[in-house]
């Protein structure tokens, strides 16, 4: 276990950033959010939870795949790099990093997605414990542990001081690489801590959630409740909740007219969209009753189904807090258990 | 609020409504959520507080196709932009018994957060017979409070005024908030040079993630199908592939709902990048104001607006380069 002083924080990204990027939590005009760290940029580790989940850093809302150029009858095509430099991301919370291991099932799985590939490889995530729980979080209930996040290193930041543990080969060859700036500690302030934020959760009003019912063989019964056509009612249909999610993936593949040429691109997709999954035949949701119960059935019944049973919500708590109409996934939960929901 | 389910329950009963377009009760103590009850019992659900701040009007576009009358509450600043849908044939006031609410102002949990309150379990003095001044918190973190104004949403603080412009039926008392001049910020901005004006909504809207919810929510963003969700158009309503598509979008918009934008103030509340969007907005109203004498769309569902009626005194297109 080593640690940092805050005030060194500085000089811990100048030096990491020598040899590779950082995303960090910065805040942009009072909101914060992921994004590429640069000198003066205004870190916030105290913000329990960024706007955007930090799934950008592997999983960017757009990118550019290839680009044609046309020149008279000559096409030539110019396939976008893959990424090849070292990144660090920094200060991702528990649930966000399982978010990722979410992604990972969908993407590292046969065909790998190699844009995405090739951002993991580069990528070392340096987790950070929730100091200050919030009352819109429900990580607990999918086991994940806010207090002890697992990723390639973990940090802690207590009492003014970051503490600091590599947890994989990539942790400690980041470790060595910042090594200068460590001083050796022992771990009785984080056990401290960790204690500290662990008896928080317990009071979470979420914490007890119960996913009962909800797994990969529920789909028929789930599919076909009455219920979903109370619920859907007030929403909006804006996607907010699903470009918040760490775990949301889908995505579109479009092509940009440059004038001399195409920019095949993609970028994220919402089911919530009325030209989702849109194809020649037309769409194959045709209401906005349909499009809703797709987002919870994929979070809670699908993604279950064809992964090992792992649920692909990680009770960060972002759509509780940023939906406009107050809907989100623990009162879908919560709606199917009150009502008996045909469980 | 009582008195709003009792009312409720009694058209419901006696059949001068089909349904009611209320906030049900949320599982935090700010998440209301609107919600359409059709049974006396749905409506023990029911509430009315001071995080009621989401507009019902537009969800009268599809209610307005059902079968039979919909109760709808609508709150003072509501009521303009039902009149506007009105006037824009989008909802049928036969179909609306509209209950003409009153309110204290509206509430924002990020305004409570801005303050430094997190992990809010219990508030008081967010009901409406409250009447209070100030706000309690208990959090996971202890009693916190904050005076009632400072959680206030931005529009409260340049409120219209206590006056439903269309009703029913009026219940419940109303407060005067404002505080505030309405054009203060757009003022603010006018007076700053070209470099300045365009550095700030670069910030600004360089925070966008075109999730939509500002369009969405919107009552003058009506269009069954949006330009920006056209499969045919190169501007994607989903990549922010650069603040150009930003941009435009914002500027589309702005232009679009322009004369129509009663200043409801919805697509700043649910901006989930806490962007200004009221003062795009509020700069053309302002404008509109001005060249055209004063205007407020929504007053009534029938005067032409400004900008779809044609007159000799309207204003020259030279108006451009001589302001
Ligand atoms: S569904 Fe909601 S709570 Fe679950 S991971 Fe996505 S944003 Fe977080
Ligand atoms: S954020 Fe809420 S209103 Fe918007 S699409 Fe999601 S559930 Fe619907
Ligand atoms: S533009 Fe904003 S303030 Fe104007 S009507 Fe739409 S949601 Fe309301
Ligand atoms: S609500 Fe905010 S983030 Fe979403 S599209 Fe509108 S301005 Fe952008």
């Amino acid at each position: 276990m080593y640690k940092i002083a805050k005030e060194n924080l500085t000089a811990l990204f100048q030096l990491m950033a020598a040899e590779r990027d950082i995303y960090a939590p910065v805040n942009n005009g009072g909101q914060v959010n992921f994004e590429a760290w640069a000198e003066g940029a205004e870190v916030d580790l105290d913000t329990l939870k960024s706007v955007k989940s930090p799934k950008d850093a592997f999983f960017p809302q757009s990118e550019n795949l290839y680009t044609c150029y046309r020149d008279g009858k000559k096409i030539t095509i110019q396939p976008e790099e893959l990424r090849h430099e070292d990144f660090v991301v920094f200060g991702m919370k528990a649930c966000d990093v399982k978010g990722v291991e979410v992604l990972d099932k969908v993407f590292l799985s046969e065909p790998v997605d190699t844009f995405y590939a090739a951002r993991r490889a580069h990528g070392t995530i340096v987790a950070l414990a929730c100091h200050e729980p919030e009352e819109t979080c429900f990580c607990k209930v999918f086991g994940i542990d806010c207090a002890e996040p697992v990723a390639d290193v973990a940090t802690w930041m207590v009492e003014g001081e970051l503490y600091w543990k590599a947890l994989t080969e990539k942790g400690e060859a980041l470790t060595k690489a910042v090594a200068s700036l460590l001083t050796e500690t022992d771990d009785a302030k984080v056990e401290a801590e960790k204690t500290a934020i662990r008896a928080i959760v317990e009071k979470l009003p979420y914490s007890n959630l119960s996913l009962e019912g909800w797994n990969g063989d529920a789909l028929t019964e789930k599919f076909e409740s009455p219920i979903w056509e109370d619920l859907y009612k007030p929403c909006l249909a804006c996607g907010t909740c699903t470009f918040v999610c760490p775990t949301c993936q889908c995505y579109d593949i479009k092509d940009y007219d440059t004038g001399h040429g195409v920019q095949r691109y993609r970028c994220w997709d919402s089911c919530m969209y009325s030209d989702f999954t849109m194809m020649a035949h037309g769409n194959n949701r045709t209401s906005q009753m349909q499009r809703f119960r797709q987002r919870f059935m994929h979070k809670l019944v699908y993604f279950p189904a064809n992964n090992d049973s792992m649920y692909s919500c990680v009770g960060c708590g972002r759509c509780v807090e940023k939906c406009p109409a107050s809907l989100n996934i623990v009162k879908v939960i919560k709606a199917f258990e009150n009502q008996g929901g045909d469980r | 609020m009582q008195e709003l389910i009792n009312r409720a329950k009694e058209l419901l009963a006696n059949g001068t409504v089909a349904r009611v377009l209320g906030w049900k009760a949320g599982d935090l103590p700010y998440n209301p959520e609107p919600a359409f009850f059709t049974t006396a019992e749905e409506l023990e659900n029911f509430v009315y507080n001071g995080f009621c701040g989401a507009n019902l009007s537009k969800y009268m576009i599809a209610a307005s196709k059902l079968e039979g009358k919909t109760m709808v509450c609508l709150k003072p600043c509501d009521s303009y932009s039902f009149n506007q849908l009105i006037k824009e044939h989008r909802v049928d006031r036969e179909k609306a018994y509209i209950v003409g609410v009153g309110c204290m102002g509206k509430l924002s949990i990020e305004k409570v957060k801005e303050l430094g309150i997190k992990g809010v379990t219990a508030v008081s003095g967010a009901e409406m017979a409250d009447g209070a001044e100030t706000l309690t918190f208990q959090t996971l973190y202890g009693e916190k409070s904050c005076a009632y104004s400072d959680a206030m949403l931005e529009r409260c603080h340049v409120c219209k005024g206590k006056e439903h412009v269309i009703y029913d039926e009026l219940i419940g008392e109303s407060k005067d908030t404002k505080d505030a001049e309405r054009f203060a910020e757009v003022e603010k901005i006018e007076a700053m040079s070209p470099a300045e004006k365009f550095a700030f909504f670069q910030k600004e809207l360089s925070k966008c993630i075109r999730c939509n919810a500002c369009r969405n929510v919107c009552p003058a963003c009506s269009c069954r199908k949006c330009v920006f969700d056209s499969t045919k158009f190169d501007s994607d309503q989903k990549a922010n592939v650069d603040s150009f598509e930003e941009k435009m979008f914002h500027v589309i918009r702005a232009f679009h709902v322009a004369g129509r934008c009663t200043d409801c103030g919805e697509c700043s509340r649910v901006c989930p990048q806490g962007i200004p969007l009221h003062l795009f907005n509020r700069k053309f109203i302002k404008d509109i104001n001005e060249l055209y004498g004063d205007f407020q769309a929504g007053a009534d569902a029938e005067t032409k607006g400004p900008l779809t009626n044609f007159t000799f005194d309207d204003a020259e297109p030279s108006i451009v380069t001589n302001r």
